[in-house]
This record gives structure tokens, sequence and C-alpha cells, in this order.
């Protein structure tokens, strides 16, 4: 279109075309962080530093299977890594503000979306029947929301406060040794079935999200791809799972 | 066929909507779902009451005007668009409930019409090419590779119909968006408007109050044209693109 012209008239809703001055548009950099996509971004980003980092602490966690002796060192050298370059319990800090920050950063842009995606229908329809979607990929909310709270029992059952609720001998060995807090613990049936509840969300939630994530940052474009990614998912979220069960359950058989 | 019909009868874009019930009797399985409404629409004419209110066009499945949410689904039980679905998909006695699409985006205008222009309007803020009209060019003067004029292709299908904003729980429009994106982004001629494109036809679609993707599928397998989720992650990749390179 020729420079200064009024814009062509759009036949379906007779109203005007923005003239376009140039052959190209000019891309807006405003407003993409924040667009509907922008916010999934941010979702995704911070999904993947959670998975990191819940593959590592599976890993930390089957230290448990090789003894006290293993599994105490083991906690003490994650608070000594990195010494004298950094302080004790450094890296610990650094990996607990990069995690509460990709919290922040994911509930936030959880709770935009789905204000968003609640406002884009005001009205719900009478019968729906859904034919395309899992399970997982429409409780991802719930799910995180089960999520949530389960971080927050756990933070304070096994980092914060660690209260002996297990009516164990000795509360001062609890707050000691990692080993004996969590053989305390996982022998009582009722710790291990909120474990496995949390871990089946996780699961749900991860199934997906991988899935998810992967399509969100556009890997996707070919069908095959999209396959392959599903696929992961579910891998990756079974080896999470079943890692994360093991000691638990290998602990809670022990103390029959 | 008899069938019992539930149909959202609403006077007009701010009247209190509800579900009325209706009779229809001698029903040809052969007949489309359209073709059934017209027969019921005749019938409330006979009794002296307003017939009910649906879009329809080309009634060939080229058009995409003939948008009904049929007991739940998009289109109804078939892939396919309202005006081809026939009434021996459905069975003798058989209660039906239809809707019409419901987003914020797309307001009723009455009973089962919606207003779709949120999505001309997605078009207009970038999704066309700028080229100076002239003498059609030699088709082979600029090669093409056969996987993305494939690709270009089947994402020309989108018939813009809505099918997919109706069937997401989130009332999203990215598989349409994606379509058009993926559609002009796989072709040469789509290069140069690429990044602009992306970012402005999805600011209009949020800003005409879309839902955004949760990546769960409902749109695709709703979609009579069979739109891949796949144009979804290409328009991702598309925006991701543009905002890294803030051209
Ligand atoms: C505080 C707890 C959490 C809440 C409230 C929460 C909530 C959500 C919600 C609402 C979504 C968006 C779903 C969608 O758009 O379909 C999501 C996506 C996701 N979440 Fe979480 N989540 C939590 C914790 C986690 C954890 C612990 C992980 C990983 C170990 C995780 C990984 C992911 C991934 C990978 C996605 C997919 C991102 C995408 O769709 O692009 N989330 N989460
Ligand atoms: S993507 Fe499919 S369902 Fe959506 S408007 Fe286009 S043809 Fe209709
Ligand atoms: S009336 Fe044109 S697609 Fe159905």
């Amino acid at each position: 279109m020729r420079e200064g012209s009024p814009g062509r008239v759009c036949p379906l809703t007779t109203g005007y075309l923005e003239p376009v001055a140039t052959t190209t548009l000019p891309a807006k950099k405003k407003g993409v962080a924040s667009s509907s996509i922008g916010l999934k971004f941010l979702m995704a980003g911070t999904g993947v530093i959670f998975i990191l980092y819940v593959l590592l602490h599976m890993y930390g966690n089957l230290k448990a299977l090789a003894g006290q002796e293993a599994f105490d060192t083991y906690a003490h050298h994650l608070r000594t890594f990195g010494e004298p370059m950094l302080p004790y319990g450094g890296l610990l800090w650094v990996v607990r503000i990069v995690l509460i920050l990709a919290l922040v950063g994911h509930v936030y842009a959880a709770l935009r979306l789905i204000a968003r995606n609640n406002a884009a229908r005001p009205v719900k329809y009478q019968v729906k029947k859904n034919v395309g979607s899992t399970l997982a990929s429409r409780t991802m909310r719930w799910g995180g929301l089960a999520l949530f709270a389960f971080i927050i029992f756990h933070l304070i059952q096994f980092t914060i406060v660690k209260p002996n609720l297990y009516g164990a001998a000795d509360s001062e060995a609890i707050k000691e040794s990692p080993y004996v807090m969590i053989s305390a613990a996982f022998a009582m049936w009722w710790v291990l079935l909120i474990y496995v509840i949390a871990l089946v969300a996780l699961g749900m939630h991860l199934y997906h999200g991988i899935y998810s994530a992967s399509q969100t940052m556009g890997l996707n474009n070919t069908a095959t791809a999209r396959a392959r990614a599903r696929a992961i998912g579910a891998v990756v979220a079974a080896v999470i799972v079943v890692g994360f069960l093991i000691p638990p359950v290998y602990i809670f058989i022990d103390s029959l | 066929m008899n069938l019992t019909l539930k149909i959202w009868r609403q006077a007009g874009p701010t009247a209190k909507g509800e579900l009325v019930t209706y009779q229809v009797a001698d029903i040809s399985p052969d007949m489309s779902f359209l073709e059934m409404l017209d027969v019921l629409n005749e019938q409330l004419i006979n009794e002296g009451t307003e017939p009910v209110a649906f879009d329809s066009d080309c009634r060939e499945g080229i058009c995409g005007m003939c948008g009904l949410m049929i007991s739940g689904q998009a289109h109804g039980p078939e892939r396919t668009t309202s005006c081809q679905l026939h009434m021996r998909s459905f069975r003798d006695g058989e209660t039906i409930t239809i809707e019409p699409w419901r987003a914020n985006a797309f307001p009723i205008i009455r009973d089962l019409v919606v207003d779709r222009s949120a999505f001309d309007r997605i078009i207009q803020s970038g999704g066309f090419v700028s080229v100076n009209t002239g003498a059609a060019p030699e088709a082979h003067s600029v090669p093409v590779p056969k996987e993305k004029a494939d690709r270009a292709f089947d994402s020309a299908k989108c018939i813009g119909c809505g099918a997919c904003v109706a069937a997401c729980p989130n009332a999203s429009g990215m598989l349409f968006l994606g379509a058009k994106v993926t559609h002009l982004g796989e072709l040469p001629q789509g290069q140069p408007e690429r990044n602009g494109r992306v970012v402005k036809m999805l600011e209009t679609h949020d800003l005409e109050g879309f839902g955004g993707c949760t990546n769960i599928g409902e749109c695709s397998a709703a979609c009579p044209k069979e739109i891949p989720l796949d144009v979804i992650s290409t328009l991702n990749a598309d925006l991701r693109r543009a905002a890294s390179s803030g051209s």
C-alpha cells in the first residue's frame, strides 16, 4: 500500500484497516512479558527450574538407602559444598533463593492466567464434554494448590521446625541427624500416606507440565516432536515419582 | 426420528437467556443438523412463535458460520462443521442440547448467533502479507520446500469457525491464532513481517478477551479442519523469537 493512503475497507466489518506505511510491521516489545503467552514463558521457565531441582533432590534422597552415616554425611556436604569460596551453607542458600524466586514467579503467573481464563468465559455451558484432554491437564490448578500446601508442610516438617510428631524417644536426635528424622517420620503410616498423595499430585502435574512446557517454549513443531514430548513427560514424571517413593517405602517396611 | 431439543433462547445481547425444550417428529436420518433446525423453525412459525436464530451460509463446511455447541461438543459428535453433521449421528428419542459458543470475546447477538468479529480484528492486526498488487508472479519464481508448503496449506485450512474457542475451557483463541501465524510463517512471503505479526496478533487476541492456552488439546479435538496442536507451539516459538530479537 502506498504511503498516506487512507486504508482499505474491510469487507467483513466495514471498518478501516490501519494504513501500513512500510512493508514491515514494527514489532512492539512492550507488553510481550505480560501477554498471555509471556506469562506462560514465566510459568514454563520456573517449572523447568523446579524439575531440575526435584531431580537432584530425588537423587540425594536415594542416599538414605546407604544408611545413617552416608546420608548424614551427604547432608553435611550440602552445607560445606564450595568452601572456602562460599560460607558454610552458602550453596544451599543460593539454591533456596533461586527456588523461592521461582516459586513466586510460578504462582504469580498461575494466578494471573487463571484470572484471565476465568474471565474469558463468564457464562458457563449447561452441558460440556471433554474429549481431547487428559485428567492431568485439567487438574493443573488443583494439583498446584495441593503441591503448594505440601511444600509448606514439608518445609515445616523437615527443614524449619522439625517437630517430633512421631512419639519418638529422642526429639534432639531428630533435630541433629537427618537420617534419624526421616526414619522416625516414615515409620508412621500417615506420614507415608501424605507423601504418597503429594507424589501422585506431583506426578500428574509433571506428566502434563513437562509436555506443556515444551509446547510453551515452542519446541514441538511437528506431530512427531509432540508425541516425543508427551513420552518424555510421562517417563520423567514416572522416574521422579518412583525415585521419591523408594526411600520412604523402604523405611516404612523396614520399621514393621 | 423423534427428538427432544433443549435450545438456548435469548432475545438479545443483554437479555437473560434460558434453555427451552421443543419436540420434533419424523426427522430423516439423512437430514443435516441445520435442516433439522429448519424443520423446527417451520413448526414454530406455524405455531406463531419466534423461530430460533442460528447462523449458516455455505452449508458445505467451508465458510465457518454455523458454529453450534451440540450436547456439550463444538459442532457435535463428529469431526465436522454443524452444517455437515447428519442426523444419523444421533439416536431416535435422543435429547439434544444446543447452545451458542460461549466466550467473552464472542458476545451473543440472539439465541444461537454470536458475533465472531473478534477473529476479523485479529486478522486485521497482522494476519496478512503486505505486497504491492499487480500481475500474479510466476509460481515457480520463489521455491518453497514441500514440507513447508504442506504445513502452510494444512494451517490455511482454518475457516475461522471458532469451535476451538468454544471447546477450550479457557475460551482461548490460540489454535486459530497459531493456524494463521503458521500459515504465513512457513512461506517465504510471510518472513519480512513475521516478528511484528505475532506480537500484534497476540496483543489483539488478548485485548479481545480470549483466554490463554493450557495445552490441553480440546481445541484441536473439536476443529473441523483438524488443525493440529503444533501450530500453537510454532506460535509460541515465533513470539519467543520476536521478543528476543526486539526488532
Ligand atoms: C506452589 C506450587 C505450585 C503451583 C501453585 C503450581 C501451579 C501451576 C499451574 C496453575 C500451572 C499452569 C497450568 C497450565 O497453564 O496448564 C503450572 C504449570 C507447570 N508447573 Fe506448576 N505449580 C506448582 C509447583 C510446581 C512444581 C513443584 C513443579 C515441578 C517440580 C511444577 C512444574 C510445572 C510445569 C513444568 C508447568 C508447565 C508450564 C507450562 O504449561 O508451560 N510446578 N503450575
Ligand atoms: S482452528 Fe479449527 S476450530 Fe479454530 S477457527 Fe480454525 S477451523 Fe475453526
Ligand atoms: S454453514 Fe458454512 S461451514 Fe457450515
